[in-house]
C-alpha cells in the first residue's frame, strides 16, 4: 500500500494518523463505544480498555433519545446511558479525562439536535477542549452543512461525513470534497448492528469510494463490521479504516454485573481486531 | 439522501403529469368520496353565540379521515415510481388504515409500524388494518408511540430502500414530505373555499384545525395563505395542561431543532433529547410539528392555542349531542376553541373547522373518561 499523498496543506491528526499506518501497511482500527454507557465510571474503562487493546482511533457516541441511524444494540446503550444521566456536556468530560490519559485521536458521534441544543459555537469550542478530533453527525446532511463547517474548522475538528452505497458520483464527490479525517462509508443498507458476514455491497462501496477520493481523503468503513475476517477483509479492498461499533457495544451489554470481565474482553476483542488490520499477520 | 432525492425528482415530474392527475382525481372521487360536504352546524353555532360554525366533513371519508387524501397521491406515486413494498407509521391508527387501503386497491404491499401504547389505546383499528391485508409491527422502543414508529419506519427504509416507498402521514420528515403530504390534504382547503363562498358569498373570518403533525390543517390553510382576512388558528393537544408538563404542544411550548429530518419546533429538554409527550388522542401524540407551521407561526400568519384533553373530551360530547356527529378526539380539540373562537366574531361572519375525522375509533378511550 502506497502512503496517502499530503494534498491539502493542513492535514489533521486524524488524517495523519490514518495516513502514517498506511505508510506502515496496516489499516485503522476505530473502535466505538457510547458515552457513559452503562455509567461514566465504567465507560472511561472501557474506553482506556479498547485504547490498551490497541484501537488506532476511538470513536465516542453522544447518546440521543431517538438514535434513527442504530439498530436495537446502540439504541439500548443510549438507553442505559441516557437513565444513568448521560449529557453531551458530560460526556464531553469523560472524553477529556481520556484524552488527558491516553494519546489517541477521538472522533465523536453523535445526533444534530444535540449539537444544536448546546449550540454550535459552545458545543465546539468544548469538544474541542475535551481533545475531539473529528465529528460524525449522521442526520446533518452535506448540503446543509455549511454554517456547520465554518464552525467546526475553526475549532480545528474534521466533519467526517456519511456517504451510503447507493450515493451517487455526484453526492460522493461532493462530500469527499467537504469531509476531513476521513469519509465514512456505510458499508451496508441498514442501521448500526452486529452481521456474522461482511455484506457483500461492503467492499464494493469501498472501491467505488476509494476510486473517487483518489488518495484526496481516507475513507473508513462501518456498519455490520464485526469480526476480525470482516476487518482483514474491508482493509484488503483498500479501506484505510474498518470502524468497529455494535460489536463491542454488545459487550458492554453481555456483562453488565461484571465490570473487570468487560474490560478484559473489550481488550481481546480489540487486540484481535487490530491485529486483522495489518495484511502482512492475516 | 439519495431515496429523497429520487423521490423529489419524481414527484416533480409525475405530479404535473395529467394522466397522473386524472388517476388521482378519480381515485378521490369515486373511491374516497370527494367532495366533502361543507355543514354548517346551526344547534352547536347557537350553543356557542357568535360566528356560523361551519364544518368541513373529512370525517366522511373512506375510512374515516382525511388521511385517505394523502395515501391515495402517495400510493400512487409510489406505484408509478416501480415499488412494491410500502411502508408507514401510524399514531391513531388512521394513517395506517388509510395506507393499507390505498395499498390494497393499488395491488400494493403494506406494512405499518405502531407504538405498543397507540396499538393499545386503538386497538380497532390494529384489526382494520390486519384485515385490509396490511402487515402490523407493535414498536417496543422509546415511548412505545408515534416518534418511536417513524423511528423504526426510517429504519426500514434505510435497509430496503430498493424496493420500498416510505408513505409518511403528515407534513412532517425530511423534504419532499411536508411539501408533497400538503399539495395532496390541499383539496381540504380547496373545496371549503369554494363551498364558503358558494354558501355566504364571502370568504371565512377563520379557519381551524388541530395540529399534531400538522396535515389536516396545513391542507385547510394551504388555500387560504393569500387571503390575508382570513385568520388561521392551529389547535395543539394541550393535555394536562401546558402548566403541568404532560402535552403534545411543540408549537406553543417547544424550542427550535432538528428531528426526523426537519428544523421546525420540538419538545425537548435543555440537553436536545427528545422529550415523551402526551395526549388522549394518539394522533397529536408526537413531540414535533411540521416546519411549514413553524414558519407560519413565525410569520405570524396563523396562530396557534392549545385545547387541553378535558376540553376535547367536552366537545367531542356537545357536537355528538347537539348535531348528531362523533367527532374523532383530534379535531375535538378544534372544536373545542372554534366554540369559543365564534363569540370573537358577528352572526354574519362564518368560521370553518376541519373535521378531519370521526369518532368511532375513540368510543373506548372516551367511554372510559366519561362513565355514562
Amino acid at each position: 500500500m502506497k502512503p496517502l499523498p499530503n494534498t491539502s496543506q493542513t492535514e489533521t491528526a486524524i488524517e495523519s494518523k490514518l495516513g502514517s499506518l498506511r505508510s506502515r501497511g496496516q489499516g485503522a482500527l476505530i473502535a466505538f463505544l457510547t458515552g457513559g454507557d452503562p455509567d461514566g465510571k465504567s465507560f472511561l474503562d472501557n474506553a482506556t480498555a479498547l485504547v490498551d487493546g490497541g484501537a488506532d482511533i476511538l470513536e465516542v457516541g453522544i447518546p440521543f433519545s431517538d438514535p434513527i441511524a442504530d439498530g436495537p444494540v446502540i439504541q439500548g446503550s443510549s438507553q442505559r446511558a441516557l437513565l444513568s444521566g448521560a449529557t453531551p456536556r458530560g460526556v464531553l468530560g469523560l472524553i477529556k479525562e481520556i484524552s488527558l490519559a491516553r494519546s489517541v485521536p477521538i472522533v465523536v458521534l453523535t445526533y444534530y439536535n444535540l449539537v444544536l441544543a448546546t449550540g454550535l459555537e459552545r458545543f465546539l469550542k468544548t469538544a474541542q477542549r475535551s481533545g475531539v478530533g473529528g465529528l460524525v453527525i449522521p442526520d446533518l446532511p452535506v448540503e446543509e452543512s455549511d454554517s456547520f463547517r465554518k464552525t467546526s474548522s475553526k475549532h480545528h475538528i474534521d466533519t467526517i461525513f456519511l456517504a451510503g452505497p447507493n450515493t451517487s458520483p455526484t453526492r460522493m464527490r461532493q462530500i469527499i470534497e467537504k469531509s476531513h479525517g476521513f469519509v465514512y462509508m456505510v458499508s451496508l443498507f441498514g442501521v448500526t448492528g452486529p452481521r456474522r458476514e461482511l455484506d457483500p455491497v461492503a467492499l464494493h462501496s469501498v472501491k467505488r469510494v476509494k476510486a473517487l477520493a483518489k488518495g484526496r481523503i481516507p475513507i473508513a468503513a462501518g456498519f455490520g463490521i464485526s469480526r476480525p475476517e470482516h476487518v482483514a477483509e474491508i482493509i484488503a479492498a483498500g479501506a484505510d479504516g474498518a470502524i468497529v461499533g455494535s460489536a463491542l457495544v454488545e459487550i458492554v451489554a453481555h456483562n453488565l454485573e461484571d465490570r473487570e470481565r468487560t474490560r478484559v474482553k473489550l481488550k481481546d476483542a480489540v487486540s484481535d481486531l487490530k491485529k486483522a488490520t495489518n495484511p502482512s499477520l492475516v | 439522501m439519495e431515496p429523497l432525492i429520487q423521490l423529489e425528482l419524481s414527484y416533480r415530474k409525475l405530479s404535473k403529469e395529467s394522466s397522473f392527475r386524472k388517476e388521482l382525481k378519480g381515485l378521490l372521487a369515486n373511491y374516497a368520496g370527494r367532495p366533502t360536504p361543507l355543514y354548517l352546524a346551526r344547534n352547536l353555532t347557537q350553543r356557542s353565540g357568535g360566528a356560523k360554525i361551519y364544518l368541513k366533513r373529512e370525517d366522511l371519508l373512506h375510512g374515516g379521515a382525511h388521511k385517505i387524501n394523502n395515501t391515495l397521491g402517495q400510493a400512487l406515486l409510489a406505484k408509478r415510481m416501480g415499488k412494491t413494498r410500502i411502508i408507514a407509521e401510524t399514531g391513531a391508527g388512521q394513517h395506517g388504515v388509510a395506507t393499507a387501503m390505498a395499498c390494497a386497491t393499488l395491488g400494493l404491499r403494506a406494512e405499518v409500524y405502531m407504538g405498543e401504547e397507540d396499538m393499545e389505546r386503538q386497538r380497532l383499528n390494529v384489526y382494520r388494518m390486519k384485515m385490509l391485508g396490511a402487515r402490523v409491527h407493535p414498536v417496543g422502543s422509546g415511548s412505545r408511540t408515534l416518534k418511536d414508529a417513524i423511528n423504526e419506519a426510517l429504519r426500514d427504509w434505510v435497509t430496503n430502500v430498493e424496493d420500498t416507498y416510505y408513505l409518511i402521514g403528515s407534513v412532517v420528515g425530511p423534504h419532499p414530505y411536508p411539501t408533497m403530504v400538503r399539495d395532496f390534504q390541499s383539496i381540504i382547503g380547496i373545496e371549503a373555499r369554494r363551498q364558503i363562498l358558494q354558501s355566504e358569498g364571502h370568504l371565512p373570518r377563520a379557519a381551524v384545525a388541530c395540529v399534531g403533525g400538522g396535515s389536516n390543517s396545513m391542507g385547510l390553510f394551504h388555500p387560504f395563505l393569500h387571503d390575508l382576512e382570513v385568520d388561521l388558528y392551529g389547535v395543539e393537544a394541550g393535555g394536562e395542561g401546558l402548566d403541568r408538563g404532560r402535552h403534545a404542544a411543540p408549537l406553543c411550548a417547544g424550542r427550535e431543532g432538528v428531528f426526523h429530518g426537519m428544523l421546525t419546533y420540538i419538545l425537548q429538554d435543555a440537553n436536545g433529547q427528545i422529550q415523551s409527550t402526551h395526549s388522549i388522542s394518539a394522533g397529536l401524540d408526537y413531540p414535533g410539528v411540521g416546519p411549514e407551521h413553524a414558519f407560519l407561526m413565525d410569520t405570524r400568519r396563523a396562530k396557534y392555542a392549545v385545547a387541553t384533553d378535558n376540553e376535547a373530551l367536552e366537545a367531542f360530547q356537545v357536537l355528538s349531542e347537539t348535531e348528531g356527529i362523533m367527532p374523532a378526539l383530534e379535531p375535538a380539540h378544534a372544536l373545542s376553541y372554534a366554540t369559543k373562537l365564534a363569540g370573537n366574531y358577528r352572526k354574519n361572519d362564518a368560521i370553518i373547522v376541519n373535521l378531519s375525522g370521526r369518532g368511532d375509533k375513540d368510543v373506548e378511550t372516551v367511554a372510559k373518561h366519561i362513565p355514562n
